[in-house]
């Protein structure tokens, strides 16, 4: 089980969230398809310190943005993200 | 050595002292004509064939742990072909051929027991999927049909089919040549008639590269030294992507954690398997009794094979709803697998961009079901080098092609998982 540290309402049960992947980095539009393929589908698998994104549904409503060790469920420091 | 009744017997006066080992004693060669990385059901499948449908028995398959120990021997054995798409409903329904008669090929029980699925359909809208899907069955050569409640019932009298219920039961789809087959066995009877023919199978001896020269693969490193190979097969589950990516070619992969789960054992109450698609919860009983489950994935990365109480919760929670009795029952293990997800929710089989580095990988939390059929494909490319019409769709290149194989219908969304 995963206590999800939110910024905002502090450790959390995992099922009051939903689970967002990746933090990605997308290509302009008019990218070719190669830039947009690797964007899409190679995930960066060397790294298992993982950037990703959770939206608390049952809580805050916000999209948080946690470093996780895939390897052991730890989490690392989190920042706020801007809301604007 | 032939097992049969008269071993049995022979055996037990011996007091079960004189058994053979199962597989040779292991001894490391400085080169293969082919390296089979990862000893699971493909793996050892794939070794199988080669030695047994085109007699090349230079072969060496490695793993860095135990014979079956990755998704292999995780899985809930359940097996079937209701698949919808002809790519995956070609190669499961082949498949469900083989296992029909593997036990006697291979000279062990792999307890194939064809004792029926059942998917469960919730709506009018589900129940018309299910006809077109078990249309598309029987168009394929498989034999499947619709059940209205009543004959659920006869099938399954344990069933709640209150149609007060939350997710009311509305039909199923119906498959009799679907059952289970004893995942570890396969393991070992794949891995034993091919050590009978000189297969080399090398435990506990983790790849930590793929070796390459001149855009052509020539072997692997391991802790016990470099190994050559004319021919290398990456069939490693989840360990692919890092091995493949660190020889230039990128998997389009990510790791997710499955659970499965099982009761303490009672009497014989359900003799199908049976899918309750509100949610995820699927279940079969074992000749022990116990209640067998599986549900949906953990739902985000994860390579801890640590399941997620929420996700046990939820499974549990949903088999109450269909077999209420279960609410008194004792979990007794439960246990998790890596599932590598790629971003279309289906299998890369098939060359890569190196030549002789072919990759059989992606089988995810579905791919138990498809192993003497995958195995036997990927014999036939390594072997013959003519690439077979049912591995065709699987190949790697559908990613850059856009011609992902998009089972579920939801569209090519990377984050299928
Ligand atoms: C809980 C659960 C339930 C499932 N239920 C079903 C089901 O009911 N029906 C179904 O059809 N499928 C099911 N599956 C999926 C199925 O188990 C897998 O798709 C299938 O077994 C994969 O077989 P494999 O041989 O590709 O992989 P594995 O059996 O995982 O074998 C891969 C092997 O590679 C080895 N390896 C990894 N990295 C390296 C390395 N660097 N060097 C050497 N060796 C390495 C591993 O140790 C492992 O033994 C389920 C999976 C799980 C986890
Ligand atoms: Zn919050």
């Amino acid at each position: 089980m995963l206590l999800i540290p939110c910024p905002h309402c502090g450790e959390r049960d995992e099922s009051e969230f939903n689970y967002g992947g990746r933090v990605a980095d997308f290509p302009e539009l008019q990218a070719d398809m190669s830039t947009w393929h690797r964007a899409i589908h190679l995930p960066d698998v060397n790294d298992p310190i993982v950037n990703e994104v959770w939206f608390h549904a049952s809580g805050c409503e916000c999209w948080i943005q946690v470093n996780r060790d895939i390897r052991t469920h730890e989490f690392q420091p989190i920042d706020k993200l801007d809301h604007s | 050595m032939r097992y049969s009744i008269l071993t049995l017997a022979t055996q037990a006066l011996q007091k079960q002292q004189r058994w053979p080992q199962i597989i040779a004693p292991e001894k490391l060669k400085p080169h293969y004509d082919i390296i089979i990385v990862g000893a699971g059901g493909h793996g050892l499948a794939t070794a199988y064939y080669l030695s047994h449908n085109h007699d090349i028995n230079d072969v060496l398959v490695i793993d860095s742990s135990w014979i079956g120990g990755g998704n292999t021997a995780r899985n809930t054995t359940i097996v079937r072909s209701d698949y919808l798409l002809p790519a995956s409903f070609a190669l499961k329904n082949f498949a469900l051929q083989l296992w029909d008669s593997l036990s006697q090929a291979l000279n062990f029980n792999l307890m194939y027991s064809p004792r029926g699925y059942l998917d469960l359909a919730h709506s009018d809208g589900e129940l018309e999927h299910f006809m077109l899907r078990a249309n598309a069955m029987c168009l394929g050569g498989a034999s499947a049909s619709i059940l209205t409640n009543s004959q659920i019932a006869e099938k399954i009298p344990a069933l709640n089919l209150d149609q007060q219920s939350r997710f009311p039961i509305r039909g199923a789809l119906f498959q009799a040549e679907g059952g289970v087959v004893r995942h570890d066995a396969v393991a070992w009877g794949f891995a034993r008639k091919s050590s009978e023919k000189g297969v080399h199978i090398q435990q506990n001896c983790a790849v930590n590269k793929l070796l390459t020269s001149n855009g052509r693969i020539s072997g692997v490193s391991t802790h016990r030294g470099k190994i050559s190979a004319n021919s290398v097969l990456v069939a490693a589950a989840g360990g692919s992507e890092r091995l493949m990516a660190n020889a230039g070619v990128p998997l389009p992969m990510e790791p997710i954690n499955v659970q499965a789960f099982v009761t303490e054992p009672i009497k014989p109450v359900l003799d199908h398997v049976v899918n309750y698609n509100a949610g995820l919860s699927y279940l079969s009983q074992s000749d022990k009794g116990e209640l067998v489950m599986g549900g949906a994935t953990d739902g985000y990365l994860s390579t801890a094979r640590r399941g997620s109480f929420a996700r046990l919760e939820d499974t549990m929670m949903r088999a109450a709803q269909i077999f209420p009795f279960i609410s008194n029952l004792r979990l007794m293990r439960h246990w998790s697998g890596t599932a590598d997800i790629p971003m279309d929710g289906n299998a890369i089989v098939g060359r890569t961009e190196i030549e002789n580095l072919f990759v059989n990988c992606g089988w995810g939390y579905a791919g138990f079901k498809a192993t003497p059929a995958v195995g036997w494909k990927l014999a036939e490319l390594i072997a013959d080098g003519k690439l077979p019409e049912m591995l065709k769709p699987f190949a790697l290149s559908r990613f850059t092609d856009g011609a992902l194989i998009d089972d579920a219908g939801i569209g090519p969304y990377p984050w299928l998982h």
